[in-house]
């Protein structure tokens, strides 16, 4: 069993976290509109807009946390434009999330082409550099992981604490959970469900533009056209694996990443007998399976996928 | 005492449409401080809509309403709960996945606070409890709770908001007589505090016994308005149906000894393993009414479920005439003879966008005189649905109608007309008069007692205790899951009833002189 020594290995343990990264701003931000009642299938195409956005904001000259926020605007617009579809008029949520993602995806492609139309290689940026905290890395073994890891690695680990204090312990959380459980019962109560849902999609979406913001600014240096490469469809799986909470949202997306770093490296050490592609599956297996484990106790949002229609009957 | 407080509610000529359809018609209405006052109507008389205008749920079309001499801003359940109005609705607006205490606190703090303050929460919570005896557990979720113990959460909800006028939609629709009368103690208690309660309701007794004053609604009009004291039931009754009543029938015995459906040690587990029905016996005979009373969610579900074929028993036996059909298709049910009026009418009953003429056919289209060659044969369908519609007043358009245009009273002749018809063996009859306005109610009563002269056994599973008693030949108690003996409707009252149905098997057996089950 020599190949599973990988796990006492600093390396391995660095590439999950890396990995894991952009998923955990993924399943946050999609966590967060669902609990609200709305299903946000826009989230691949949102993502790919936040790469792209994010890498032109610092190719152009800016800032790399300028680059962040600028995703993140982007994002917020996507959701802006999801909510105004899904919450206010009340459309069908995968209609126009599918919708979104085509729009978010193809214009990420499009724009990227009209900025630099001659463009063969895809041009690079200074990404971010790793953490320097001198005190965390003397730290045998857990100091090295935690240190080579990206600022944004350590922002997606404080929105998982962020969130998860929001949605259980304040009102606007708890107001927010009620709209994805019943939102008669928020309206009875005196608050508004356009408002709430609308703000929990924008803010969601602006998490997965950060997710993707990650990819350009963090985990490459470059814009390539399909580089989020199914991570959102993930997220989405990555949701209810967690039943729709936070910790184990983090906690999904760790074990889904460390199954990818351990295939990158079982294909790596072990002799060609079997083909490689058996290796890039065993994540997606794994999600299947942990899936069908973990969601059959699921108690999904009573309002997910309803709409909210005021004064109707 | 109402006669001299000063209205803290007024209600100015509103009117509100819904595309063609005229809800509310002009209707003024006055509320005094510490009164009681009843909405009488039939379903559709426009009782909700004017109390969901009133809590800002719906804008209305035309009026304005005035709450301490000063216009309610409209449309605005926020601006209905900051002047003190509260709302509990017939459907409860309570999240069933969160506890009792977020649901109430829901919306009372600002929203960007960066903590509950839970502590203050409680102890407001526990004096209103001690005042009004409400106790309910705080930190439980919702979806544990009775449904007594839900409303219960309701009115706490509106008195956590300081209300002032409380409205309470159809509150005892869903409670025990037992229950209900307990509501009743409580609303006093609120109106001897100075509260002002508006109850919707088209129970006359609840009226009679509750309230201060009646207000009575009939498509949408007030009709009839009177201080309840001295006034009789057969005079709210004449305004509410605008005529007498319609009589039903003295019932005739046709029980005849030949047995015709029989379930034995029937049990069916849910999810979590707990049992939904528990070793249930039941046999029903050629010509009888077996009601089966209980409080929805004891087991009737799946009762009816299980004798459509739509779930089958995890133990125990169902014979038809003698033959084993325990593990039958819903299908093999139906051809064998078991006919189905379904509790939720529009979910299971119809297919709500295909026409009268497709629904019509909807249980048998298979079948020889409406198909060949597995192609439907349209003419034949066509008449067949002529037929019925002509024969059982339902009134539609046309056979191209799509059937979630008709009304609840038509929808459910359209069920009726379908599965009567076939003159099924058995037929089971979930709650086949919920929600409809008393002529719709008669008919289907009729069409019950004709089918059972004509030979059908007809198992009438309901929670409305007095149709029960009317219609039955015997009756049975469900609660949570378990049967009691059956007993005839001549033992027993609405009181005794109750008694099972809230679980005291013990005392209801003893009152019947029967052994336990």
């Amino acid at each position: 069993m020599d190949i599973l020594l990988f796990f006492m290995e600093t390396g391995f343990w660095i590439a999950t976290i890396r990995m894991a990264t952009p998923l955990i701003f993924g399943t946050l931000g999609e966590l967060i509109c669902e609990r609200a009642g709305v299903l946000n299938l826009g989230i691949e195409g949102i993502m790919a807009a936040g790469c792209m956005a994010g890498w032109t904001w610092v190719y152009f000259g800016g800032d790399l946390w300028g680059g962040v926020l600028f995703a993140a605007f982007i994002g917020a617009l996507f959701g802006l434009l999801h909510s105004l579809f899904t919450v206010h008029l009340g459309l069908s949520q995968h209609v126009t999330g599918l919708g979104i993602t085509m729009l978010a995806a193809a214009l990420s492609s499009f724009v990227f082409k009209m900025l630099l139309p001659k463009a063969t290689t895809p041009p690079k940026i200074i990404p971010f550099a790793n953490l320097d905290l001198p005190w965390l890395a003397d730290i045998p073994f857990l100091g090295p992981i935690l240190t080579h890891q990206s600022p944004l690695t350590l922002l997606a680990f404080f929105l998982v604490v962020l969130v998860s204090y929001l949605l259980y312990k304040t009102p606007v959380g708890l107001s927010l959970r009620m709209c994805g459980e019943n939102p008669l019962a928020v309206e009875a109560q005196g608050l508004s469900v356009y408002t709430i849902r609308t703000g929990a999609v924008v803010v969601g979406s602006s998490f997965m533009a950060v997710g993707g913001a990650f990819l350009t600014l963090s985990a490459f240096d470059a814009f390539y056209i399909g580089m989020v490469n199914g991570r959102g469809w993930i997220c989405i799986a990555l949701v209810v694996f967690s039943s729709w909470k936070p910790w184990k949202a983090l906690l999904g997306t760790m074990l889904f990443a460390a199954f990818d770093a351990m295939q990158m490296r079982v294909q790596q050490q072990s002799a060609m007998v079997i083909p490689y592609q058996f290796y890039l599956m065993l994540p997606y297996i794994f999600s299947i399976l942990a899936m069908v484990i973990m969601s059959r106790r699921a108690a999904y949002p009573k309002a997910l996928l309803i709409p909210f229609r005021k004064g109707e009957r | 005492m109402s006669s001299v407080a000063s209205p803290v509610l007024q209600l100015h000529n509103i009117t509100k449409t819904f595309g063609s359809l005229v809800a509310n018609d002009n209707i003024s209405l006055t509320l005094r401080q510490g009164e009681m006052l009843a909405l009488l109507g039939e379903n559709g008389a426009g009782k909700t809509t004017l109390m969901n205008i009133l809590f800002g749920h719906y804008v209305a079309t035309q009026g304005h309403i005035e709450i301490y001499g000063k216009p309610l801003v409209k449309g605005s359940p926020k601006a209905a709960l900051a002047t003190g109005i509260g709302m509990v609705h017939q459907h409860f607006t309570l999240a069933e996945n969160m506890t009792v205490l977020e649901n109430i606190i829901l919306g009372t703090e600002p929203i960007f606070r960066l903590r509950h303050h839970l502590s203050t929460a409680r102890a407001k919570l526990l004096k209103l409890s001690m005042q009004f005896a409400l106790h309910v557990d705080w930190n439980t979720l919702v979806k544990d709770l009775s449904i007594g113990q839900r409303q219960r959460v309701e009115i706490l909800k509106a008195l956590y908001r300081d209300v002032k006028i409380l409205i309470l939609d159809e509150p005892t629709a869903v409670l025990t007589p037992q229950e209900s009368d307990k509501l009743f103690t409580t609303l006093r208690l609120l109106t001897g505090k100075g509260l002002s309660v508006i109850f919707i309701t088209h129970k006359l007794k609840e009226a009679l016994s509750g309230s201060d004053r009646c207000v009575v609604l009939r498509h949408g009009r007030v009709v009839y308005e009177t201080a309840t004291k001295g006034i009789k039931a057969s005079t709210l009754a004449k305004a509410m149906v605008g005529g007498a009543l319609p009589e039903i029938k003295k019932k005739k015995s046709t029980t005849s000894s030949q047995q015709l459906l029989s379930c034995s040690n029937i049990s069916i587990f849910g999810s979590q393993h707990q049992p939904l029905l528990d070793g249930i016996n039941l046999h029903l005979f050629k010509g009888e009414i077996l009601g089966i009373a209980g409080v929805s969610g004891n087991g009737q579900m799946q009762l009816a479920d299980m004798l459509s074929g739509m779930q089958a028993p995890d133990s125990g036996e169902i014979q038809l005439e003698g033959e084993r059909i325990t593990h039958h298709t819903p299908r093999e049910m139906m051809s064998a003879g078991i006919g189905r009026i379904p509790e939720d009418r529009t979910s299971t009953g119809i297919i709500g966008d295909m026409p009268v003429r497709e629904n019509i056919a909807l249980e048998h289209y298979q079948e020889p005189g409406l198909s060949r060659f597995g192609l439907l044969k349209f003419g034949s369908i066509e008449a067949y649905a002529k037929d019925l519609i002509k024969k059982f007043d339902i009134r539609c358009p046309s056979t191209e109608t799509p059937v979630r245009n008709l009304s609840g009273g038509n929808i459910q002749k359209l069920i009726l007309a379908r599965v009567l018809s076939r003159k099924p063996i058995v037929l089971v009859a979930s709650q086949p008069t919920w929600g409809l306005d008393v002529g719709a109610t008669a008919f289907v009563h009729e069409q019950l007692l004709q089918a059972k002269l004509e030979g059908s056994g007809i198992l009438l599973i309901s929670e409305d205790l007095d149709e029960l008693l009317q219609l039955s030949d015997r009756i049975q108690v469900l609660y949570k899951g378990k049967i009691s003996a059956p007993v005839s409707p001549d033992q027993v009252n609405a009181a005794t009833l109750g008694l099972a149905m809230s679980g005291h098997l013990e005392e209801f057996s003893q009152q019947i002189g029967q052994p336990a089950p």
